[in-house]
């Protein structure tokens, strides 16, 4: 416990000179998303902690293997938030597996995602040097962003040792509120009230509803409760969690699940061999999931003619790519980005994509 | 020579008004907003059409010439000044909104398109583009992406980067590249974020995906007076404390406050010490119920008087005298040098001190503007060009309040970014390590250096000569390695 650089450093730097590959791992608890992780593990969980944490400048930084609910605890004594609405996916999920997933919960489309909130990161190369990018203050301009450029990069770039955060309070208010319809009124309803400055904070649907999470002053949720009608959704609180957490009934399949990422006006036409039922909407449109069998192509070409991508979340053939494939000179750009950050390719090779 | 022939191709390619050589046609162009950096290019030219613009890229690059993309040229830091024998690529002439989808919130439009006919164009639809950088009636988005600007909203609504999702840029070899579009994200790292404010270095964009934010229903400023400045810094962490959000919160010192009431009569009063402006939006209802709380937060922090906005006209009225803040301390003296930290709000009191201390020492007087609630500094120092050797003090103070930014755990630059002015600041916010990896970036991009080079980022060579390498907590890390 605590603070881990010097172990962390000579273990990067070892298996640097020994070009051995290494899985970064945190709290362990999302092995399941990416391709199949190989190498030997780096264990970054136990490098914890709160190193700054400064409520009035709406900033934090924390050690990598933090844990999720140590930092939702420590900022809840403050009213305050992580902005981003983490999902967990397991108890020991920590805030550097966290960037590093780029995972972001239902309030993402109205407050921002994971990316959005990084201000800063210290990190380790694939040469085992130690690296500080951006800072603690909400504008910074100075260097290229290699903070946010890490959010999402799967440990394919550097292994973080911290990472500083925009945070904001508590909203006062919350209520949920549900309407019955199916996916194509739903999508209507929801990008109608996007585009209103309704304090609107979640939105999905499931075909036979259309949910909506409101929060803000007491007058104003209750103003907007009026406007969007409905029926009050009593246990709301549980049932947000439940979708960010993939613990809806929904999400109980052996199929595999694919996440679709696409405008959030796209009209719903459900793909060839899926039914209503294999469908949930997110994220007021714009996150799709999907359980099935098709093969990754053709989610992959469906989502495209909507605008968008799509991504394998749990299940699927590992040893594939699960995630959209990049255009040649875009995956030129990658490897070369990834080579200028790990020479010798050994931070998570392959997790990402097959030849990165 | 090889620019004789290089010239021959371009006029080949360009009609002749789209392609620049004379010095009168030149001048023009021979500076950004920071006008103490001057140089004359070799060229501007003007295409209209991506394939133009591919087409003179890939002409550069052939002939190893470097290529400096430019906007309305209203940056602050000396990024779009041209250098001897560089093209100028003048985005000026992609000016079209391509396309404005109101169901997605989104619109699509061409690099040379103005920041604030974005919102125009998109008001009937009681929508807007959020980041409002104080030169929005003329600054382009192509621009605000290259510096990912600010503006007053950031704290509520984030800086350009949360706000564009997706960018088409041109390779130094002519590529095009798209990246996001109208859904949230993207596949792959996050290239997204890696171009906004890498300053012309990586790319050149050519079209750029805009997310749009309902209009709020309503905005109200409170404007508090403060008799101490040190008070007024302290009451705003106590909004922030308080769980407020605000849509802008602003602060200006004594000089200031005399220079912004001279010139834009906002009712200022002029003997006050400081003054805070915190502007709550949203519906109706939180409105009313926040902008009450802003105002107990305020007097409970020792303003000596709050008065809040009855009015649109009223709103408008506290702004005018911010906004105009610069060009009224425009006329206090001959010139101005604006510089651009970013410190955390609790350490404003002693930076404040210390810049006035300086202040007094170099005999050069400050006015402070602050975008207090991201902790972004505005310290406009006053000086006259016209006396030998002012320039120059001006700048070593700027200098050294740029490394107080940092020794405070600030910043160098909050939204200017760094262009040429502040490449020896670099090597004091950043280490070897950092460097080289910002250097390595760059290569991944552009292996030859052509995309305006000499900016954004300092050779390592130029900060050992300085000696200026950053120490951390008092070691340099790596003392085993070599210095430059």
């Amino acid at each position: 416990m605590g603070n881990l650089t010097q172990q962390l450093q000579a273990q990067v730097e070892a298996a640097y000179q020994a070009e051995t590959a290494l899985n970064i791992i945190g709290g362990d608890s999302k092995s399941w998303y990416g391709r199949e992780p190989v190498g030997e593990a780096l264990h970054v969980g136990e490098h914890q902690g709160i190193i700054n944490y400064m409520p009035t400048e709406l900033v934090v930084t924390v050690r990598a293997g933090t844990t999720l609910s140590e930092i939702a605890d420590a900022l809840d004594k403050h009213q305050q938030r992580l902005p981003f609405d983490p999902p967990y996916f397991g108890e020991s999920a920590t805030i550097g597996g966290t960037v590093a997933c780029n995972l972001s919960g239902p309030r993402r489309p109205y407050a921002g995602s994971c990316r959005d909130f990084v201000l800063g990161c210290t990190m380790l190369n694939g040469k085992g040097e130690n690296l500080r990018f951006g800072g603690e203050v909400m504008k910074n301009v100075a260097g290229f962003d290699v903070s946010r450029l890490m959010a999402g990069s799967l440990g394919t770039l550097g292994v973080l040792l911290d990472i500083s955060f925009k945070i904001l309070p508590h909203r006062l208010a919350e209520q949920t509120v549900v309407i019955d319809a199916g996916f194509k009124q739903a999508i209507k309803l929801m990008n109608h009230w996007a585009g209103t400055p309704l304090p609107v904070t979640a939105m999905c649907a499931d075909g036979q509803s259309v949910y909506f999470r409101i929060c803000g002053a007491p007058s104003a949720v209750e103003r907007s409760m009026k406007d969007i009608g409905g029926s009050i959704y009593d246990d709301g609180k549980e049932f947000w969690k439940g979708l960010r957490e993939h613990h809806l009934p929904f999400f109980d399949t052996d199929k595999t699940l694919y996440r679709l990422s696409v405008p959030p006006a796209a009209e719903f036409t459900p793909l060839e061999g899926t039914s209503e039922s294999d469908w949930f909407i997110g994220w007021g449109g714009a996150q799709r999931w999907l359980k099935s069998d098709l093969p990754f192509t053709v989610i992959q070409s469906y989502a495209k003619k909507l605008g968008g991508h799509t991504r394998i979340m749990r299940g699927g053939d590992r040893s594939e790519e699960v995630f959209a494939p990049l255009s040649p000179a875009l995956m030129t750009l990658h490897k070369k980005l990834k080579h200028s950050f790990d020479p010798k390719g050994i931070l998570n090779p392959g997790r990402m994509y097959k030849d990165l | 020579m090889a620019e004789h022939i290089l010239l021959s191709a371009l006029s080949k390619l360009l009609p002749a008004s789209a392609l620049l050589t004379s010095k009168e046609a030149l001048t023009p162009y021979e500076c950004d907003g920071l006008s103490v950096y001057k140089g004359l290019p070799l060229a501007v030219v003007l295409p209209q059409t991506i394939e133009e613009a591919q087409s003179i890229i890939q002409l550069c690059k052939h002939h190893h010439t470097p290529i400096i993309a430019r906007g309305a040229g209203t940056g602050l830091a000396g990024g779009a000044m041209p250098t001897k024998g560089a093209v100028v690529l003048s985005l000026a002439k992609f000016n079209k909104i391509l396309d404005v989808d109101v169901d997605n919130r989104t619109a699509v439009v061409q690099p040379g398109v103005r920041n604030l006919a974005i919102s125009d164009a998109v008001a009937g639809h009681g929508l807007y583009y959020a980041p409002d950088p104080s030169s929005q009636i003329a600054c382009t988005i192509g621009g605000n992406v290259a510096e990912n600007s600010g503006g007053v909203h950031c704290l509520k609504y984030g800086l350009t980067v949360h706000n564009v999702l997706g960018v088409t840029f041109l390779t130094v070899d002519g590529d095009l590249i798209e990246l996001g579009g109208k859904a949230l994200d993207d596949a792959g790292y996050d290239l997204l974020a890696l171009m906004h404010g890498s300053e012309g270095l990586l790319g050149v964009m050519v079209e750029v995906t805009v997310k749009l934010l309902p209009t709020p229903e309503v905005a109200k400023v409170c404007m508090a007076i403060f008799d101490d400045i040190e008070k007024a810094g302290q009451a705003v962490c106590d909004v922030i404390a308080a769980g407020i959000v605000p849509a802008g919160l602003e602060m200006m010192d004594a000089l200031a406050i005399q220079a912004a009431e001279a010139y834009a009569k906002a009712g200022y009063p002029i003997d006050a010490q400081a003054i805070v402006l915190c502007e709550v939006d949203g519906t109706e209802d939180g409105v009313a119920e926040f902008i009450e709380k802003v105002e107990v937060v305020l007097i409970k922090g020792g303003a000596v008087e709050t008065r809040v906005s009855q009015s649109e006209a009223e709103r408008m009225q506290f702004w005018a005298g911010r906004k105009a803040a610069f060009p009224a301390v425009g006329r206090l003296a001959p010139d101005y040098y604006c510089m651009d930290g970013t410190i955390p709000k609790s350490r404003l009191a002693e930076v404040l001190a210390q810049i006035s201390k300086w202040s007094d020492e170099y005999g050069l007087p400050v006015a402070n503007v602050f975008h207090a609630g991201d902790g972004n500094m505005h310290p406009l120092i006053l000086y006259d060009a016209n006396k030998p050797g002012e320039l120059e003090e001006t700048e070593e103070f700027g200098r050294k309040i740029l490394e107080l930014c940092v020794q405070v755990g600030g910043t160098i630059t909050g939204e200017h970014g760094v262009g040429v002015e502040k490449l020896d600041s670099m090597c004091v916010q950043f280490g070897k390590l950092e460097l080289t990896q910002f250097l390595a970036i760059k290569d991944v991009f552009d292996d030859e250096g052509l995309l305006n080079p000499g900016k954004a980022v300092p050779t390592l060579h130029r900060c050992a000569e300085l000696g200026r390498m950053h120490v951390h907590n008092g070691g340099l890390p790596h003392p085993e390695l070599e210095r430059f």
